[in-house]
């Protein structure tokens, strides 16, 4: 692959300039572009083998073991037969090259897929359907609004397009979640959808090499003798989705890899997590701690051949070759290198490997974590970072898409001073909206959208009785806005609304009677309460961030003139007819009411304009608009002249829908103890009101920073005045903080965790940001940040989300997590430790870029909290016992040599060695680590403090490991001396002799395995049947195999081989035998036992507390005690906001506005 | 990757319990009443077993003498001499006189031990070919490589059994005499040289190689013995069924002991007059002393034991279990301890929450 992608490259660093002609496959073939095929696999069939033998001994530990296995092919020095590490390493080899297969299928199924999706292309004169992998540069294609065409990104290439149907030869994309408004240029829009003329089309297209911006593009056209520039309004990326239009066609510029997307994907950077670190460190240690037991033993051997050895030459001379002890002594030390490398267990990183890949199929299989609406199971796209889902500390999330859904629901309204869309009770009580809470019955209109609902039934009633101020009410509502519609079928609209604000006012006004039908630039056909009416559209005046509002004026039917605004009500209030005052007050008080509960308010007026005063005012207004200079301030001049003396008739509220659950997940995701940062290309309003609205602020809070400083100082003064409350004492010098930093460490150091005095939050947007995130400010900025309960950045750049994370991630030792659905959360998700997209949106983007992907927001709790939760626990489980059960494998070796002339003498059978980690011992560690859980599900979401010790890594560390090393070191103790003190001059009942070294063996070894089946016993607290199975029948298998290798057949076969004829029926019926076992098993465990038992009352921490009260609860079988906490009445903070994006308005610009305006008030609808 | 063809629910996970990790499951908890009750009863066990093991390794009797022959220590010195200046070595004769106060029960058994002996040194332990001593004819001829320098003879010959361990075989031999009544004659006590191999070893591990002509002689032909062998290997013994590879004191020897120390089972004393043990009386032991152990300060020792349900004279077994048993309900007693104090701080923990 490395080969393909450095040809490319060569070819691209060659290629300036890209030249192609349509329709001219010959001609284009002459550059060598590549074709479409996508190809995202790595292997073949043939190549297969050798390829993956080849990448998996680029692997350290791989090719250690390589090097390990010729030093054992040297007769001098080995020490071991070479099958005691050929069959460890074909195993472990096997079995990656298993996983890599499977990989590797998927990936060839998928590109299958891909390339064999059908598409139609215009081939001489006829519409023919090919296969994707099929299209070259130059091919005009056609592509449909209906069908699925380039529902999937990984479809398509890059391409201009020209003809068009419909609006006016406008074409709305959208290139994930943003509906962008693309244009044909004229002279090929006007080949419409002939097929002859476009076979014809020969224009030669110029334009740049294939590059990853997205936002740019350059090319020039020719056709018949003249030029045409394309810019990036005329392409249409790979990834996109067409909309509202029927069909449009395209020539192919960019194929393949080629394209902006593939281009733009980037080399992902592999990710490892801090266990991978830590193990790498950890692998050294044991390599020094080897390689220093391997001096003391070759010195050890020295001293022994000279003292001893020397004198025994009469017995056993020494070799030829070897003149002194010392040269033995070198020798030597190789020779305990090769036994001793059982210290790093060859199948440690495969089974890490395994173990996270089994812990991955946990959370793809999880059907609480599956979105049974969109279809999407949760999925793990990487499947290497599973234990650090159970460390994460920082979670940055997106807002758009990520929190809410993205849709605006419209929710209550005041009409005329009468308040409508609460719900009550038949006593007249508020209640919450809930499944069961009975719907307006819409079905008197049958243009009405069967997905609105609405619950307050007064307002129908006030619609259907004919009330004049809330039918003109709809009314505006139908008429003042830039939504278009679609009527594929009759009666089924569909609205294209450029936010999703405008959509819900809109589709609120059509069920309610006032259905917004269709529009053309000049006309709005309303269908008012069944009756078809034809407004004439005379003028839009624009929405702008100034004026926030926006204004309609059309001509009724009835010939009268109307203008219908809508806008933040800060603005409008003042623009209102004095006669409505009272009405104001009355409204202005509801509209509080709206914001309490955290919804977004827009009020709406109109005005009856007086024809003349109309075209008095047009007259100006066309001036104004051709005006070259200032046009923008004379433009809003005329506008204000305009709207003015407004009648006001009520106000709108929206609800910004949160995803389910949204809150709730949040709350728990703070009492684990995790920060939520909010980042958010968003308005400072909008984030702040649906942080509240998440629970990310809550009213409890002690204090809310806001930085928006427009320079270093001012941003530096607000990030230290805001420290300051904080924690005072961080201020001074002689805080430890203070006098490390000023120290100036060597990069990377690290932060160390300050406390605060309370909770607080911090709110500071994207201007602000660039400052704080340079050079000397960004400390602190992360010194302050990092002591609030909960951070919102708005007006984020995605460069900027992914500085925040970096920033984090560089000077805090913890985990981050990403999370975000849109194009501009990639950058953070890539940047982050752990990246979480949610998909099922339209946008692939993030969802291809994460490492994890679900459809809902909430699923994050059961992501960290479950799976995290258990991955991490059971993964020091793993590492703890495995490193253990290798160092009292090990070190046997050790004190053996002591008796055995420090001679190289293993003390075990070497089919033992062989087998050790790879039969007696993997299916129980796997066991373990698969399946094992230490409290179920419903404890680790109902106790989020459990969470605690994975983000400090208290399983495992450093300290962890040395724990093993000794508790290793102990073990292998007992089971050397323990066997050694009994057989020493000892024999068996008929008087013949156990102390010879094969028994001895045999009892140790045998001793080992008990040891650490029950070792594993008592570390596993989830006793499944598999657990049973694979735990007690390993060691029963064991004795099976014992039997089958010192069986007389197989004995006799091979003499040279197995060399242990008999030993295991002459020394497993010995009553000492299994007494040395049972002292030393209750040697080894008890201890353990009472170290488990005596370690939470000595150094108690919190989580054993919680453990005790869930034991307790286990034990009596009772449920878990549901942890209502009553929720003060709060005081929330709230404003007005609205999703505008901008850049839709090359056809029609729409006005919204925001209030922001601060309301307390005591209650709060988010919480239950 | 594309949702939108699929079926609904098409890729709702199986809701099985193992997917779900809802596999039923015992959660077995370290409470203390599973704790302690461990500690107390293990204790209890293992000193009553550890008492046991005590007795009974305590009521074994063993007689051991050191006939290493140092300077002063018996009539065996004169032979330590000789030993100095070996191979080929000399036929020298010593004896151990001792005797019985009273009848040392039997069955007894003839060991002789070796000290400061590697026989666990890998180069050594490994210098044996067990294709040859299965009696495979062309390994027979063809020593295995690990044998070296006791692969062949200079004279080209394949040394048969090769290898160190074969080389350096136990050649002291003993035998008893018994006197009944002070004055009167010595009996020599038969000592039963069978059966004192594993029947595994002796019957399937190792074997002749087939005859040739009837004769073991002849298939041993054209082999060497190995260098320190007074006599080729199909004359060890007279009996044809004890000779070859398959002689009982050869095989013992090829069992390689684990530990430097070690014993080895020369005899059995079960015939006649002494099935029931050594009366009382004088005895000899004649030693007849051909093994040097001096040069790299080894020693020889003879012993005479009898044994018990649960093998020889060895109280490590049960000194341990009686250690480990007062440490257990000593451990017990602090964990008990400890608990109560700790079970009534977090009470009043609670209290004050």
């Amino acid at each position: 692959m490395s080969l393909v992608e450095s040809q490319s490259e060569d070819r691209q660093s060659e290629e300036q300039v890209r030249y192609l002609q349509a329709n001219g496959r010959e001609l284009n073939s002459k550059f060598g572009y590549p074709n479409n095929t996508i190809k995202t696999s790595r292997y073949s069939v043939l190549n297969f083998l050798p390829l993956n033998l080849f990448e998996q001994f680029q692997r350290l530990a791989n090719a250690y073991f390589l090097i390990l296995l010729f030093l054992q092919l040297i007769p001098q020095i080995s020490s071991l037969a070479w099958y005691t590490t050929v069959i460890p390493l074909m195993v472990v080899l096997s079995v990656t090259a298993v996983k890599d297969a499977i990989d590797d299928m998927k990936r060839h199924q998928n590109d299958n897929q891909v390339n064999n999706r059908s598409v139609l292309v215009v081939m001489n004169g006829r519409i023919k359907e090919d296969k994707w992998m099929n299209i070259q540069v130059g091919d005009i294609i056609k592509l449909k609004n209906n069908q699925p065409v380039t529902v999937s990104t990984s479809l398509g290439c890059g391409f201009f397009f020209f003809g068009l149907s419909e609006y006016k030869g406008t074409l709305l994309l959208l290139l994930e979640t943003n509906l962008k408004v693309k244009q044909a240029i004229s002279v090929t829009s006007d080949l419409e959808d002939n097929l002859g003329l476009l076979s014809a089309f020969d224009g030669k297209v110029r334009c740049e090499s294939p590059n990853n911006k997205l936002d740019k593009f350059t090319g020039i056209l020719t056709y018949k003798g003249k030029n045409y520039t394309l810019d990036h309004d005329k392409l249409l990326l790979r990834g996109c989705i067409i909309r509202n239009t029927d069909w449009c066609y395209g020539l192919v510029i960019y194929t393949g890899p080629d394209t902006k997307l593939m281009q733009n994907c980037g080399k992902s950077t592999f990710k490892r997590t801090h266990m991978d670190r830590l193990l790498n460190i950890l692998v050294l240690w044991i390599f020094l701690f080897l390689g220093s037991m391997c001096f003391i033993l070759a010195i050890g051997h020295g001293i022994w051949e000279n003292k001893k050895g020397y004198y025994f030459q009469d017995f056993l001379p020494w070799k030829e070759h070897v003149s002194s002890s010392v040269v033995s002594a070198v020798l030597i030390f190789w020779s305990y290198f090769i036994i001793l490398n059982t210290m790093v267990p060859i199948s440690l990183y495969v089974s890490v490997e395994i173990i996270r890949w089994g812990n991955s199929y946990y959370i793809n299989w999880d059907r609480k974590m599956f979105y049974a609406p969109k279809n999407t199971p949760a999925q793990a796209r990487t499947t290497t970072l599973n234990e650090e889902l159970g460390q994460v500390k920082y979670v940055f999330s997106d807002k758009t898409g990520t929190l809410t859904q993205n849709i605006m629901v419209f929710n209550k309204c005041s009409i005329n001073g009468i308040f409508y869309g609460g719900v009550y009770d038949k006593k007249g009580r508020r209640v919450e909206v809930s499944e069961e809470t009975e719907k307006v019955d819409f079905s008197y209109n049958k243009l009405a959208d069967p997905k609105f609902s609405f619950y307050d039934k007064t307002l129908v009633e006030a619609v259907k009785k004919g009330d004049c101020s809330v039918h003109l009410f709809f009314l505006s509502l139908s008429l003042c806005h830039t939504v278009m519609s679609e009527e594929k079928v009759e009666g089924k609209l569909i609205y294209q609304a450029q936010s999703p604000d405008e959509g819900a006012l809109v589709t609120a006004a059509r069920n309610f009677g006032f259905v917004f039908r269709s529009r053309t630039s000049e006309m709005i056909t309303v269908v008012e309460m069944g009756e078809t009416k034809v407004y004439q559209l005379l003028a839009i005046l624009d929405f702008n961030n100034v004026r926030k509002r926006m204004s309609v004026i059309v001509r009724t039917p009835e010939d009268r003139v109307m203008l219908f605004c809508k806008g933040a009500d800060t603005i409008l209030s003042q623009l209102l007819h004095p006669s409505c005052r009272s009405l104001r007050d009355v409204t202005m008080e509801h509209l509080d009411d709206f914001a309490i509960e955290g919804l977004r308010t827009l009020m709406v007026a109109y005005r009856e304009l007086d024809n003349a005063f109309f075209q008095a005012w047009s007259k100006k207004h066309s001036v104004a608009c051709l005006s070259l200079e200032n046009r923008e301030d004379k433009m809003s001049d005329v506008y204000e002249e305009m709207e003015k003396d407004l009648m006001l008739l009520g106000a709108t509220a929206i609800e910004d829908k949160l995803q389910d659950g949204v809150p709730e997940t949040i709350t728990t995701l703070n009492k684990a103890k995790i920060k939520m940062w909010v980042l958010t290309g968003d308005k400072q309003e909008t984030a702040v009101n649906i942080a509240y609205a998440c629970n990310i602020f809550g009213d409890e809070m002690d204090g809310m920073f806001i930085v928006e400083g427009k320079n270093d100082e001012t941003v530096r003064q607000e990030l230290r005045t805001a420290r300051d409350k904080m924690k005072p004492e961080s201020l001074l010098e002689s805080d430890p903080i203070n006098t490390y930093l000023t120290t100036k460490p060597q990069m990377p150091f690290r932060v160390p965790e300050e406390v605060p005095n309370g909770n607080y939050g911090l709110i500071i947007n994207g201007c602000s940001l660039a400052y704080a995130l340079e050079g000397n400010l960004e400390l602190e900025l992360l010194r302050t940040a990092c002591m609030c309960k909960g951070v919102i950045c708005c007006r984020m750049t995605p460069l900027q989300k992914a500085q925040v994370v970096e920033l984090v991630k560089r000077y805090k030792k913890v985990v981050t997590l990403a999370i975000g659905d849109g194009a501009n959360d990639v950058s953070m998700i890539k940047a982050a430790h752990i990246g979480v997209g949610i998909s099922g949106q339209e946008g692939m983007q993030a969802m291809l870029n994460s490492d994890y992907t679900f459809s809902q927001f909430h699923c994050l709790r059961r992501l960290l909290l479950v799976h995290g939760r258990w991955s991490y626990n059971r993964m020091c489980k793993f590492l703890s016992y495995f490193f253990y059960k290798n160092f009292a494998f090990t070190l046997v070796h050790f004190w053996y040599a002591f008796f055995s002339g420090f001679s190289a003498q293993t003390v075990y059978d070497t089919w033992f060695i062989t087998f050790y980690n790879l039969v007696y011992t993997s299916l129980p560690v796997l066991g373990l680590s698969l399946f094992d859980q230490d409290v179920n599900e419903t404890w680790s979401l109902r106790f989020p403090e459990l969470y605690d010790p994975g983000q400090h890594n208290l399983y495992f560390n450093k300290k962890e490991f040395v724990k093993c090393l000794v508790h290793g070191i102990y073990s292998s103790l007992v089971l050397f001396f323990i066997p050694m003190g009994t057989i020493h001059n000892s024999v068996r009942s008929d008087g013949k002799e156990i102390s010879d070294y094969q028994s001895f063996s045999l009892i140790v070894q045998t001793a080992l395995l008990c040891v650490v089946t029950m070792q594993i016993a008592l570390d596993t607290t989830y006793w499944t049947m598999i657990s049973h199975i694979f735990t007690w029948g390993s060691l029963g298998f064991y004795f099976c195999i014992l039997f089958f290798l010192y069986s007389d057949g197989l004995c006799l076969m091979f003499p040279d081989v197995f060399q242990f004829l008999g030993v295991a029926r002459n020394t497993l019926n010995l009553p000492q035998m299994w007494l040395i076992i049972v002292l030393i098993v209750v040697l080894c465990i008890l201890p353990m036992i009472g170290y488990q038992f005596l370690k939470p009352l000595f150094w108690p921490v919190d989580v054993d507390k919680i453990m005790d009260r869930i034991h307790l609860c286990m034990r009596h079988s009772l449920s878990p005690p549901t942890r209502t906490k009553l929720k003060h009445a709060s005081s929330r903070r709230s404003a007005y906001a609205f999703s505008h994006k901008q850049g839709f308005g090359a056809l029609i610009t729409s006005g919204k506005a925001m209030k922001d305006k601060v309301f307390k008030r005591n209650s709060s609808p988010f919480k239950k | 990757m594309t949702w939108s063809a699929t079926a609904r629910g098409a890729h709702q996970p199986d809701n099985t319990a193992f997917t779900q990790q809802r596999l039923p499951a015992w959660q077995p908890l370290l409470s203390a009443s599973i704790a302690l009750p461990l500690f107390f009863c293990a204790g209890l066990a293992f000193i009553g077993l550890g008492l046991g093991l005590f007795y009974s390794s305590n009521g074994i009797k063993e007689l051991e003498y050191d006939y290493t022959g140092n300077p002063g220590t018996g009539n065996c010195s004169a032979c330590a001499l000789a030993d100095q200046y070996r191979a080929p070595p000399l036929r020298c004769s010593c004896a151990w006189y001792f005797s019985l106060p009273e009848l040392f029960p039997g069955p007894v058994y003839l060991y002789y031990e070796l000290t400061n002996f590697y026989q666990n040194n890998r180069r050594y332990s490994v210098s044996r070919d067990d294709t040859q001593l299965s009696g495979l004819p062309s390994a027979l001829r063809h020593p295995a490589n690990e044998c070296a320098p006791y692969q062949r003879r200079a004279s080209g010959l394949p040394i048969a059994p090769c290898g160190a361990i074969a080389n350096s075989l136990f050649n002291d031999s003993f035998s008893l005499w018994h006197q009944r009544q002070p004055g009167g004659p010595y009996v020599e006590v038969p000592l039963d040289r069978t059966g004192i191999a594993w029947w595994t070893d002796c019957h399937v591990k190792f074997r002749n190689p087939p005859l040739v002509n009837g004769s073991l002689a002849l298939a041993f032909h054209g082999t060497a013995p190995p260098p320190n062998w007074p006599r080729p290997v199909y004359e060890l013994s007279p009996d044809p069924n004890n000779t070859g590879f398959i002689n009982q004191d050869f095989v013992v020897w090829m069992r390689t002991a684990a530990l430097p120390t070690f014993r080895k089972l020369y005899a059995r004393i079960r015939q006649g007059n002494y099935s029931t043990g050594l009366p009382r009386g004088s005895y000899i032991v004649n030693i007849t002393y051909n093994y040097p152990v001096r040069a790299f300060g080894g020693h020889k020792l003879i012993v005479f034991s009898n044994i018990s349900w649960m093998g020889g004279k060895n109280p490590f077994l049960g000194i341990a279990y009686l250690v480990v048993g007062s440490l257990c309900i000593l451990m017990g007693f602090v964990m008990l301890v400890v608990y109560i104090r700790y079970q009534d701080q977090n009470d009043e923990d609670e209290d004050e929450e």
